[in-house]
């Protein structure tokens, strides 16, 4: 049927691409190509709505207001008591602003990151629904499959700003208002600053990392339901169910696979020599859920029928 | 640039009478007796439909063979339908509103899965062949969507970022070409949400616009537009069909199909009631006689003669329904008889009273 196909025959219409016949054009051009287009403009519209770049502030107060509010307190009360990552933390921060950093990521992770990462992935899908633009982007076609694989790309994005940010902004802070220099581990270890500074990077990445499973668990979610404020509900319910489960002792059996369980792992990042059994168990971890939820999210968005 | 640059293509047997479209209207009514004739009742279904045409032609635009949709509700929304809509034709789709013409489009654009039945958009089955046909095909399903926070402009550079077949170094000209057309140039950098609902409509044409299309599918393309709007976007679809291009425009008031269609086909609550040429539609109405002369008695007589039913005489006129009876053999009784016959014709119920037979009074949606 390519030969007799009906050619557009005015100039004046669609505006033939330098007189491409139909079915040249209904060739994909470089899929590569492609795909990187629709990324960006997938990152545009994220990284230029309002509601995301509000997000972002908080993500720029907090570590400010948290470094000066340790600033001010830190002349009266010594090392703060207690387990856990957190209180560590604490205690180094006197001696290095790195800490700042791991301290901000820390605080942040029991709730504000993964209301960012909620609110973006439970938008991805159930937002384009919601207002109708799904139907147009389907019928482009943009081809469910790649819609959703760039919607998670992009949200993975999201969220990995939103921890470098965060880690930044802190930094900063910390270089401010804290000695900052050789960095000593929670092992007792001294390293360089750079040392130190490379491993804050890993730790953001590796907390990156634990924010792309929750963004899978969302995108799934997210595939449900045309209501994003359903979604993004359902995702943080979710994510803080998680982690009061993986407080409660009694629970102990189920807590390696609770998706929040090994969030905090990073702190063995902080110590020499680095302890890669539990930071692998925690990207493994990461990894199941992303394609646990991933495929979900792709057996239930090439299935259902767009009916909003 | 020719009005009726319809069809060498036509795959459509049912697409010949098209041209004389509003000819046979008042006077002679030869055309529509030989109508009447070819299909005494006309069946709402075509007669399988793809494998009419002749061998070695474009495939027909859209085909559909029992297409059906029960939504997990277990409301059967579209209930085996068979549709064919020729190349280049402009096809009216046309039902009250909720018997289906939405949910049949969104089916044939892959959106929602038939739970029965098959389709094919360009000769191309669906939904398996989505995303190698669509990108020839431009749509607005239910409402122009896009983001209220974005230009007009972004607004189409997003559309054509998600189209893999798109060259995105002739975006620009290509989103400047479809602003222009649809009229919204000089607002391409406002914002969505501060277009008027006119504008909303015609950036989803535009949108439909982007690349060279060989098939459009306008759902409601004129839905909560002023008279002004209505007009503007008529005059969009024949210029789009005047370019060869093959359009679907689903519609509730008929009014604006009968202005723009060629063919049509009606939906009665989720099924296909009527599909043919807009002049076939017009000529399944039980015509009536209508003699106009100085004696109206004796023309009466002389019809009542000939078995006509219903036969009445007024203020200088005799009519009768005219049934299967030819007016020119009528014509020559009446002569024979003596009456002065001053002027014959063949009334027709107007279209609107066959649409409202087709589908029903008012809104019953009993589907």
């Amino acid at each position: 049927m390519s030969t007799a196909e009906l050619s557009v025959p005015r100039g004046g219409a669609p505006a033939a691409a330098g007189g491409t016949s139909p079915p040249a054009h209904a060739q994909p051009r470089n899929g590569l190509r492609s795909w990187t287009r629709l990324l960006g403009s997938e990152l545009r519209l994220m990284f230029r709505r309002w509601r995301n770049l509000a997000l972002l502030g908080v993500l720029v107060v907090l570590p400010v207001v948290l470094g000066i509010g340790l600033r001010v307190s830190m002349p009266h009360g010594g090392g703060g008591g207690g387990g856990g990552p957190g209180a560590s933390f604490f205690a180094q921060l006197a001696g290095n602003g790195v800490f700042l950093s791991f301290l901000a990521l820390t605080i942040l992770l029991t709730l504000v990151l993964p209301l960012v990462v909620a609110v973006v992935a439970g938008d991805s899908i159930a937002g384009e629904a919601g207002t109708g633009t799904l139907r147009y982007l389907l019928t482009v076609p943009a081809g469910r499959t790649r819609l959703l694989a760039v919607k998670y790309v992009a949200v993975v994005i999201f969220g990995l700003a939103a921890c470098l940010v965060v880690s930044a902004v802190s930094l900063i802070m910390g270089a401010i208002l804290f000695p900052i220099g050789p960095v000593t581990l929670l092992s007792g270890t001294t390293v360089s600053l750079a040392d130190g500074l490379l491993r804050l990077l890993y730790v953001t990445l590796y907390v990156a990392a634990g924010m792309a499973a929750l963004a899978a668990i969302g995108l799934a979610i997210s595939t449900l339901t045309e209501h994003p404020i359903g979604a993004i509900a359902a995702i943080l319910v979710l994510a803080v169910g998680s982690e009061v489960a993986d407080n409660v002792a009694q629970f102990a059996v189920i807590h390696p696979y609770l998706p929040t369980h090994f969030w905090l792992s990073f702190d063995s990042l902080l110590r020499a020599p680095i302890d890669t059994g539990s930071l692998l168990h925690g990207l493994l971890s990461f990894a199941v859920y992303i394609v646990i939820f991933g495929s979900f999210a792709w057996a239930r968005f090439t299935s259902a029928d767009v009916t909003s | 640039m020719s009005p009726h640059q319809v069809s060498p293509d036509q795959a459509s047997p049912g697409q010949a009478g098209t041209g004389e479209a509003s000819a046979d209207q008042e006077d002679s009514a030869a055309p529509v007796t030989r109508q009447e004739a070819a299909r005494p009742e006309a069946p709402a279904r075509p007669e399988a439909a793809g494998q009419e045409a002749p061998p070695g032609a474009d495939p027909p635009a859209i085909v559909t063979t029992g297409l059906t949709k029960r939504f997990r509700s277990g409301q059967l929304a579209v209930d085996g339908i068979d549709m064919l809509v020729p190349r280049g034709s402009v096809y009216g789709f046309l039902g009250p509103n909720g018997s289906g013409k939405t949910t049949t489009i969104r089916m044939l654009l892959g959106l929602v899965y038939p739970t029965q039945g098959s389709h094919a958009l360009l000769g191309v089955p669906m939904p398996a062949g989505t995303v190698q046909v669509l990108p020839r095909v431009g749509s607005l399903v239910e409402g122009p969507a896009f983001y209220p926070q974005l230009s007009g402009w972004d607004n189409l550079a997003r559309v054509d970022a998600a189209d893999r077949t798109a060259d995105p170094r002739t975006a620009k000209k290509r989103i400047t070409t479809a602003l222009d057309r649809v009229g919204l140039l000089a607002a391409k950098k406002k914002h969505y949400r501060a277009y008027s609902l006119g504008m909303k409509q015609r950036l989803a044409i535009a949108a439909s616009l982007l690349q060279p299309r060989e098939l459009i599918i306008l759902d409601e393309p004129t839905n909560g537009l002023d008279p002004q709007g209505t007009r503007e976007v008529r005059g969009l679809i024949r210029e789009i069909a005047t370019d060869g291009i093959t359009v679907l425009v689903s519609s509730h008031l008929l009014a604006e199909v009968e202005q723009i269609c060629t063919q049509v086909g009606v939906m009665r609550t989720g099924k296909l009631v009527f599909q043919g040429p807009l002049e076939e539609l017009r000529a399944r109405g039980a015509a009536r006689i209508r003699v106009t002369t100085t004696e109206p008695s004796r023309a009466a007589e002389v019809l009542g003669k000939l078995g006509l039913a219903d036969v009445s005489a007024g203020d200088g006129e005799a009519t009768a329904t005219l049934g299967d009876q030819a007016p020119e053999q009528i014509t020559r009784e009446l002569v024979y008889a003596g009456v002065p016959v001053a002027g014959l014709d063949t009334p027709r119920p107007s279209l609107e009273e066959l649409f409202v037979g087709l589908t029903g009074e008012g809104f019953d949606v009993d589907g």
